[in-house]
């Protein structure tokens, strides 16, 4: 069997713009995520706020509990019968974006236990609030323990985003497929949708050890 | 000793974790000005007292009063605004330091007055400087702790708790976590607040400390104060045979 990789180099276009759509999606549905993570896992610190902790764990049962495809299918499919219509792109964006959250918000939790009890009680005893102790001491040292576990979060949702081409979102999964379906050359084009996809990841690891270095050189990693 | 003036009353403080009971009833006061030494065998409940005394602890019954508010009666602490602002009036001073390692030294002492009280940064630095100044450190400013010596560290640590300009200060085993040539540098600083008239509440196996320093010497054992009074009395002629024992203990051992 021979390779023939012309209908790559002929949709290059299409597919560098599939792959901006793949970065745009995923970098909205970061944002949210990111946001969604830290309230819930914020949330769940405290069991004896029995409403907020009861509210953020079945949110994180429900989302890790189900796939990803469903939840998308849901929002998608699902809603329009309550009249719900959302745009594609808005639907790919929060199912992404809720699911990220989930795994977001016990990175979150995780950091923020990490960190010795006395910052907290140090913090208090100067009479800062719960809020501004979190906010000035304890977040900006759980956010240092973030990143490597973020790094995973991020990959790991740069390469899901490629199940809202089945929402008829023109992401780089999407724009491969549609070559495929007039060219047949399913290997070649997968190779091809495969080595982007490997760029984006590669690109997001080099980011995030970047920052790491640097919060090092800031002397916030010991 | 005139309860009417006390800084600090403390009335049937009780407090267990689960099941083990740690206080049973602790009556106390301290008089503005006053260094209250509390010494103890380790377990007597010694931390878990001055805890209580900046609501870090909930004891289950007992008032704790403080700068004249009440801090906890009976298990309902003060609300949490009101309670923020005790909490400027209360220094604390933690055996482990504790000071914030992503900031600079200054910044762990500005950050206080900055976001709890408002104070401009400009201000907080030049006020944060003068207390290094007093704890011997001013060209330690702007070093992260991790760099500093374990001696260096509480010193910053008490210039935060200063930074506050609280009326009480509350000392949690200040040197246990320190080497022992490191012990003399912070008790010197200690020294020199007591001097100023500071009223302190220092929880130590210092016992040199306790003798040279302290107006008041509690003995703590098994959760109650089994006698308090002026060192001299205390170290040389104590009343009781659990104070006689913990002090043979501790001073044969230096």
């Amino acid at each position: 069997m021979e390779l023939d990789f012309s209908p790559v180099w002929a949709g290059w276009r299409n597919l560098l713009q599939g792959g901006l759509v793949t970065v745009e999606i995923t970098a909205v549905s970061l944002a949210l995520g990111c946001v969604m993570g830290l309230l819930v896992g914020i949330g769940r610190l405290n069991p004896k706020r029995r409403v907020v902790y009861a509210l953020c764990t079945s949110y994180v049962a429900a989302i890790r509990g189900t796939p990803l495809l469903v939840q998308l299918f849901l929002l998608f499919f699902g809603l329009p019968q309550f009249g719900i219509l959302l745009p594609a792109f808005v639907c790919g964006v929060i199912g992404l974006g809720i699911y990220s959250g989930a795994y977001v918000s016990e990175i979150v939790r995780g950091a923020i236990q990490s960190i010795d009890r006395g910052q907290m009680e140090a913090a208090r005893s100067v009479g800062m609030s719960y809020g501004t102790a979190m906010r000035s001491i304890i977040l900006p040292q759980a956010l240092v323990r973030m990143i490597p576990p973020l790094g995973n979060e991020f990959i790991a949702l740069i390469k899901n985003s490629a199940l809202v081409s089945l929402l008829t979102i023109h992401d780089l999964m999407h724009e491969g497929q549609k070559i495929i379906s007039v060219s047949y050359r399913s290997l070649e084009v997968y190779l091809a949708i495969a080595v982007m996809y490997f760029i984006l990841t590669g690109l997001t690891t080099l980011a995030l050890r970047h920052i790491e270095q640097r919060l090092r050189a800031g002397g916030m990693v010991q | 000793m005139k309860t009417e003036q006390a800084i600090v009353s403390i009335r049937g403080l009780r407090k267990s974790f689960g099941d083990h009971a740690v206080l049973k009833g602790i009556d106390f006061d301290v008089q503005p000005s006053q260094v209250v030494v509390v010494i103890g065998p380790s377990g007597s409940g010694k931390s878990t007292f001055l805890r209580c005394c900046n609501g870090l602890e909930t004891p289950e019954q007992g008032r704790v009063e403080i700068c004249g508010r009440t801090l906890v009666e009976d298990g309902r602490m003060l609300g949490e605004v009101a309670l923020n602002h005790l909490r400027e009036d209360v220094g604390m001073v933690f055996q482990s330091f504790n000071l914030f390692p992503h900031l600079p030294v200054i910044d762990n002492i500005t950050v206080g007055p900055r976001k709890v009280r408002g104070v401009s940064r400009k201000q907080a630095q030049s006020e944060a400087l003068a207390l290094l100044e007093k704890v011997g450190l001013a060209e330690k400013a702007h070093a992260m702790p991790a760099s500093l010596s374990g001696g260096q560290k509480q010193r910053v640590a008490i210039a935060r708790a200063l930074a506050m300009q609280p009326k009480v200060m509350l000392f949690d085993e200040p040197t246990s976590a320190l080497d022992p040539e490191l012990v003399g540098e912070v008790l010197q600083v200690m020294k020199l607040l007591a001097s100023e008239g500071m009223t302190m509440m220092v929880v130590t196996h210092e016992m040199d400390f306790a003798r040279e320093v302290g107006d008041v010497v509690v003995v703590m054992d098994g959760g109650v104060v089994i006698e308090a009074g002026p060192p001299d009395i205390i170290f040389t002629n104590p009343a009781q045979t659990r104070t006689r024992d913990f002090l043979r203990a501790v001073l044969s051992r230096g």
